[in-house]
């Protein structure tokens, strides 16, 4: 309980610096820091992780990666259904923890998915999220080690998403100690299955950290609803769709 | 948006009729471009045929470079691409010859269709459904939802522009291509030291 409660005084102090102003533009000051962890990303993702994601897509069939997906899917359950509460999101808590428990038993510890054939589709969040929903701001854009673009208020979202999974008080604790190889068998299984749409944005772009900034900042503020509005003029950043303003005055 | 054909009232009266024509009538005089403007129904109806293409290309069983031409045809029946490479060209534009604009669209637009084109390759067999479509200030959202096989459900958005009638814009869960591109496009610039026809020559 006393880390617990360390862990909440450290997010909130630290989301507390992020600004609480709205999510607009690209707010990038540590950019030449944020380049060289991208480009080390890029080097490890060149040496080692698409070279592994290669070997396991070819080694195991597609049905039995999906399958370990969908437990690593079902074993995050707990810790969504979590936020979803602190969210005050009820309905989605509910239907979650109907989805973990159908999932679990009937979809055979999580191989199957029996929740989606009869709708029950996950209703993701995370800890950041959850910061979003009490106000707190997004913060700087940061690239971190190994796992890419995020944001300060994401990368407290993640750390407390860690530290505080409740899995291991809800399932055996040998499942619950399966969760981070498994966590990492479903990187590694997206990275396989999306690899024409990585490759294009990480080695095919003219600047794929720029690439991936957007993209990251753009599709985090859509699932968060947070997307500028289309008034907000500030044409190198937002889209907003003055195409014709510009070129005729 | 089920407002497309709105019943019409079978009785109406004379006056009112004729009262409401003059209102018509006084407001198409005093804000010309509100009236003639594009309206939702419409920008719908368009996107509703852009993705009726769009799903008969995906499950045409075409070659790869057959089905690029076919989603080419595409963005320059459906899609404002003058504007839209102008756009993601920036400032830039201004000092360009129309004809190195022109040839810049060109080679633009089929850069455009290879590029998604690839992308929508992992759409066969599966659909885009169109679902709803808001006015926001001078741009309809018309947003729809892919369905593809083995995945879950995803947001994908037409942006219509009410000025000329067609998209400029394609959002997949708020990822916007304008803004993609715009970024890209000037990247790709820079690495040209800023020379338009060395950027054409580089996207064909």
């Amino acid at each position: 309980m006393k880390q617990l409660a360390l862990i909440f005084a450290t997010a909130l102090t630290l989301s507390a610096c992020s600004s609480h102003a709205p999510s607009v533009g690209i707010n990038d000051p540590h950019e030449a820091q944020n380049r060289a962890t991208h480009a080390s990303n890029v080097q490890l993702d060149r040496g080692v992780i698409k070279p592994i994601a290669v070997a396991y897509g070819t080694v195991l069939p597609d049905p039995v990666r999906k399958g370990l997906s969908n437990v690593s899917d079902t074993l995050g359950l707990p810790g969504t259904v979590v936020n979803n509460l602190l969210q005050f999101k009820l309905g989605d808590a509910l239907q979650n923890t109907a989805r973990f428990a159908l999932n679990a038993t009937l979809g055979v510890a999580g191989l199957l998915d029996p929740a989606s054939e009869v709708g029950l589709v996950e209703r993701d969040t995370d800890f950041g999220e959850t910061l979003h929903v009490w106000g707190f701001g997004e913060g700087e854009y940061i690239v971190l080690p190994v796992y890419g673009p995020s944001t300060n208020r994401d990368m407290i979202g993640l750390i407390v998403d860690i530290a505080l999974d409740p899995l291991g008080a809800v399932v055996d604790p040998a499942i619950a100690s399966a969760s981070t190889p498994l966590k990492v068998a479903d990187i590694v299984d997206k990275r396989y299955r999306y690899s024409d749409l990585y490759d294009s944005v990480i080695y095919g772009s003219a600047d794929g950290y720029a690439q991936m900034r957007l993209s990251y900042l753009d599709k985090r503020r859509f699932e968060l609803g947070t997307a500028v509005s289309q008034d907000d003029s500030d044409p190198a950043n937002s889209p907003s769709y003055d195409l014709y303003e510009d070129f005729y005055e | 948006m089920n407002n497309m054909f709105p019943s019409r009232p079978t009785i109406l009266g004379r006056r009112s009729f004729l009262t409401g024509a003059m209102s018509g009538l006084a407001m198409m005089v005093a804000m010309p471009q509100s009236a003639l403007a594009f309206s939702s129904a419409q920008a719908e109806a368009l996107i509703t045929n852009t993705v009726k293409d769009i799903n008969a290309i995906i499950n045409s069983g075409k070659s790869e470079s057959g089905m690029y031409r076919d989603f080419e045809r595409v963005l320059v029946n459906y899609a404002d691409t003058p504007n839209i490479a102008r756009s993601v060209l920036g400032p830039p534009a201004r000092s360009a010859s129309s004809a190195q604009l022109n040839a810049f669209t060109k080679a633009f637009q089929s850069y455009i269709a290879r590029k998604y084109g690839s992308r929508f390759r992992e759409f066969i067999g599966g659909k885009i459904e169109v679902k709803k479509t808001q006015k926001i200030n001078s741009i309809y959202d018309v947003s729809c939802t892919a369905i593809l096989r083995g995945e879950s459900p995803f947001a994908i958005s037409f942006i219509v522009a009410d000025k000329t009638g067609k998209f400029i814009d394609l959002t997949i869960e708020g990822i916007s291509l304008l803004k993609s591109e715009r970024a890209e496009i000037g990247a790709m610039l820079d690495k040209a030291g800023g020379n338009i026809d060395k950027l054409t020559a580089s996207l064909k």
